[in-house]
């Protein structure tokens, strides 16, 4: 049992990090204090074309060697420690920084990539050779918070309340498969994407081999790595659109198929016979943020809780009714999606897809998402 | 000197208190067991312990037991050995024998165990919730291309999708067993329970009968060595078109059925004279290596109007560099049988010491194709010994597609496992081309019975999904971490990739 939040203003207008916080502290009961974390978009207006890297660092010296590697592949605008309070019930914090930097101009042109392959290969630098360093985030004008706590704790350790944003996800963990550490605490996060979910989900053994044959590698055996993965390679390798894709993840039945038009038909019977493998079956609720909206989608037959509401150009989705009627004053709508059925948020006049112009293999992704040595260094290796 | 050194098998008791001396016994044995005289007296030496005259003796009075004469033990002489070099000492010929592979081997399968959710994840009750077995056989591309419909959708871009695939209903067909070694009423018994289950039959290399084209749609025509029955409208009246390179209880070597079994039906569908004997060679003399059969696969497709073809072969050691070539020679299937497969008619020898388990060919050949990212370019069908849905869903977990079952079918039919196939007399009517044998088996009754085989285990087969938490077998198939052994060594857990238990 976990519990999860999504927040999206379709119009773009900004909203306190407070409502997430909010929405997360209705839902306590659903984590057990071994982790808890948000995501933010919009939150960096100062540098909107800054990657922001939020990071995680053991002690001094891993400090130092991934400041050692910014400072040669970057130009690092700027470099400072998290801004945190102290909070009953927070210990053992890593030290946390920040950097808003950009690649360097000549390092980018010899490594003949786009910014934001150069950018994930970095991630996977750090992560795989610097012992005790951790990059939580590295999208433009967003940033993952995340911790070892209750999500309410760690939210007012992070000062959340101060951040303005368009979106926010949030989570709250329940571990049962994975010992709590401040990195494996959601949202798990890839360039300017993030996921959160709630859920075991029972087809993990056949959707890891299935990812395994596409070159990535589930290091952390947990089912929102391989839910990361999927996303990955429907979204941005296969193009799918995030409908589909959804329907991939979530597929309807077979007796809902045999009913549609002759057209969709053919559609959704070979996505689901290519994708079969790929189909998380079991419980889960899943919240994807993007710096575009947001994508909240339940398995498929709804066996964990996921509700939504919509006030104005306000999407929001949570485990629990409570949480909206915490944050929204008065919502027009509240329902629960059906099994299934993606509710999707988009902001006006953002991009989309996501990130469809990447040119990452499997294990790129792998290692940059879990911050687990899944590379071998010496192909991340940027001259 | 005696004739034969060799004692009965079995000893047929009837206890004539009982006896209404009908007769019966003496009708069904198709092994001339019985001689009427006044009474029934039975021969032991001709009883396979196919126990047909058991069942229809209406006073219950038969008793089959085993002969115990004890012979000296000897762990080592056991005495099946002694009697075979008996055996062939009397006869200097090749023991034939039929059914599979009797031997004691280690079942890997019964040293397999499936998982269950509770509490972190629900259980899910198959009675309440649906429990989906569709399984779609053949070639998946490695993604589905879509483009925009023009109405704001998209639809399946040109040639993408997996419409050359077949649709089944349960991840369960029947496996070949040709016109000829089984009779026609067994083939319609197949036809019609393929029909009624969606799933398939397969013709073996036997052709297929004018009388089963009406559930064409649920066949698979196969292409053996001997080439029997095949003409382009044989290939073209197939759901799919399956080139049979080996089989199980007999790897490497060829077919005989024998000129007796060749009646004037089996000779019009087989293409042969009447009363000739059908030789399949051992090789296909136009296969003598991968690219031959490349040209195969691609001259059947382009002869059957592109009709998926899958390539059956036995599984050998190399299964796993083999299924990887079949597959890179454009099958859409490859179909692995297992050495405990049955056959019809095999020498022992080859029958009882050639092969691999099929539990170790579907791990190896599932792991091979993932590791050469060509897993999805065709299915597995796994078949030698699918006894149950338990090795049905243990099948599946390891990494097949889909299992076969051909002596699982034969059962429901009647048979008894007496091994006396290659004989031509079952007594249940089934391998054997004898009318009045062959009249037993009416193939409504047989249609029957096949798909209540069928239903039954796909019921199963949801009940295991349900303890498992999923609602559709994509999500068990390749899903070994469901698997855990009990008692497997090391390296055998390692080579089928799965825990001990408490791992
Ligand atoms: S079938 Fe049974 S009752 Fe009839 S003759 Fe044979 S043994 Fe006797
Ligand atoms: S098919 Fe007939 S002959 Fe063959 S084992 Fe079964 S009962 Fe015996």
């Amino acid at each position: 049992m976990c519990g999860l939040m999504g927040i999206c203003d379709q119009s773009g207008a900004l909203m306190s990090g407070e409502n997430a916080i909010k929405a997360m502290a209705v839902q306590r009961d659903r984590g057990n204090g071994l982790g808890g974390g948000y995501a933010g978009y919009g939150i960096y207006p100062e540098f909107p074309d800054h990657f922001c890297f939020h990071m995680m660092y053991h002690d001094v010296k891993a400090k130092e060697e991934a400041e050692a590697v910014f400072d040669r592949y970057f130009t690092v605008d700027l470099a400072e420690p998290m801004p945190t309070r102290a909070v009953k019930g927070i210990t053992d914090a890593p030290l946390l920084w920040r950097y808003f930097l950009q690649p360097d101009p000549h390092k980018l042109a010899d490594s003949e990539m786009t910014a934001e392959d150069f950018v994930v290969h970095m991630v996977m630098l750090v992560n795989s050779s610097i012992d005790g360093a951790f990059v939580a985030s590295s999208g433009k004008n967003m940033g993952a918070f995340k911790g070892v706590g209750f999500p309410e704790e760690i939210g007012h350790y992070y000062l959340l309340e101060e951040y303005e944003g368009h979106t926010w996800v949030g989570h709250n963990r329940f571990p049962t498969n994975t010992p709590g550490w401040w990195g494996g605490a959601h949202p798990f996060t890839l360039l300017d994407w993030s996921i959160v979910h709630n859920g075991e989900i029972s087809s993990y053994g056949i959707n890891s081999r299935y990812l395994e044959q596409f070159g990535y590698k589930c290091t952390l055996g947990t089912d929102t790595e391989v839910a990361a993965y999927l996303f990955d390679l429907m979204l941005r390798r296969h193009k799918l659109p995030l409908e589909l894709a959804c329907k991939a993840l979530a597929s309807p039945l077979w007796s809902e198929i045999d009913r549609m038009p002759e057209a969709e038909q053919a559609v959704m019977r070979s996505l689901r016979a290519v994708y079969g493998p790929g189909m998380l079956n079991g419980p889960f609720a899943i919240v994807l943020g993007f710096n575009g909206g947001m994508v909240a989608l339940n398995d498929r037959i709804k066996l964990r809780p996921l509700v939504a509401a919509r006030q104005g150009s306000i999407m929001m989705v949570a485990s629990e009714e409570s949480a909206m009627r915490e944050v929204l004053t008065a919502p027009d709508e509240v329902w629960a999606p059906k099994a299934g059925e993606p509710v999707i948020a988009r902001i006006e006049g953002m991009d989309w897809p996501i990130h469809g112009d990447l040119h990452l293999s499997a294990s790129e992704v792998s290692c940059a998402v879990t911050g687990v040595d899944a590379c071998d260094v010496e192909t991340v290796e940027v001259s | 000197m005696p004739t034969s050194l060799l004692q009965p098998e079995f000893r047929v008791d009837i206890d004539y208190n009982k006896c209404h001396k009908c007769g019966r016994c003496v009708q069904q044995c198709g092994w001339g067991v019985y001689n009427f005289n006044e009474r029934p007296i039975p021969d032991d030496s001709k009883c396979r312990a196919c126990h047909r005259c058991v069942t229809y003796c209406p006073a219950h009075c038969i008793t089959i037991r085993k002969n115990d004469l004890a012979l000296r033990e000897n762990a080592n002489w056991t005495a099946g050995l002694r009697k075979a070099v008996w055996r062939q000492a009397e006869t200097g010929g090749v023991m034939l024998t039929g059914m599979g592979n009797d031997k004691p081997y280690l079942n890997i399968f019964d040293h397999l165990v499936l998982d269950a959710c509770q509490v972190t994840n629900p259980s899910i009750d198959p009675l309440r919730e649906p429990m989906e077995l569709r399984t779609y056989l053949g070639r998946k591309p490695d993604s589905v291309e879509v483009v925009p419909d023009g109405n704001g959708g998209v639809r399946l871009a040109e040639g993408a999708g997996i419409a050359n695939n077949i649709k089944l209903d349960t991840p369960l067909i029947f496996s070949p067993m040709s016109y000829g070694s089984v009779s026609l009423n067994v083939h319609k018994s197949l036809a019609m329970a393929a029909e009624r289950c969606g799933i398939l039959m397969n013709t073996g290399e036997g052709g297929l009968h004018a009388d089963l084209y009406p559930y064409q749609d649920h066949v698979i025509v196969q292409v053996a060595s001997g080439r029997f029955g095949v003409n382009p409208e044989y290939l073209q009246r197939g759901a799919a078109i399956e080139i049979k390179v080996g089989q199980g209880a007999k790897p490497g070597i060829g077919g005989h059925l024998p000129g007796e079994k060749i009646n004037k039906e089996v000779s019009t569908t087989r293409m042969i004279p009447q009363g000739s004997d059908a030789i399949s060679p051992a090789p296909h003399h136009d296969i003598y290596s991968i690219e031959d059969l490349r040209q195969l696969i691609y001259s059947l497709k382009e002869a059957s109007g592109y009709k998926p073809v899958g390539v059956k072969i036995a599984a050998v050691h190399n299964v796993a560099a083999i299924a990887s070539g079949i597959v890179r020679a454009g099958a859409d299937y490859v179909y692995l049988d297992g050495f405990k497969g049955g056959t019809g008619a095999a020498p022992q020898v080859i029958r009882d010491h050639i092969g691999i388990p099929i539990e170790i060919a579907i791990a190896v050949v599932d792991q091979r194709l993932r590791d050469e990212g060509i897993r999805n370019q065709a299915s597995i069908v796994a078949a030698g010994s699918i006894r149950s849905s338990a090795d049905m869903a243990k099948a599946l977990a390891l990494g097949a597609d889909v299992v076969a079952i051909g002596s699982a079918a034969l059962m429901a039919l009647g048979c008894h496992m007496c091994q006396g196939c290659h004989t031509g007399c079952c007594s249940w009517g089934l391998t054997t081309q004898k009318p009045e044998l062959t009249r037993r088996v009416d193939p409504e009754w047989g249609a029957e019975r096949l798909t209540n085989l069928v239903h039954a285990w796909s019921h199963e087969l949801q009940e295991i999904l349900g303890a498992l938490g999923v609602n559709a077998v994509e999500s068990l198939r390749g899903s070994r971490e469901r698997l855990r052994a009990i008692g497997l060594d090391a390296q055998t857990c390692e080579i089928i990739g799965v825990k001990p238990a408490g791992m």
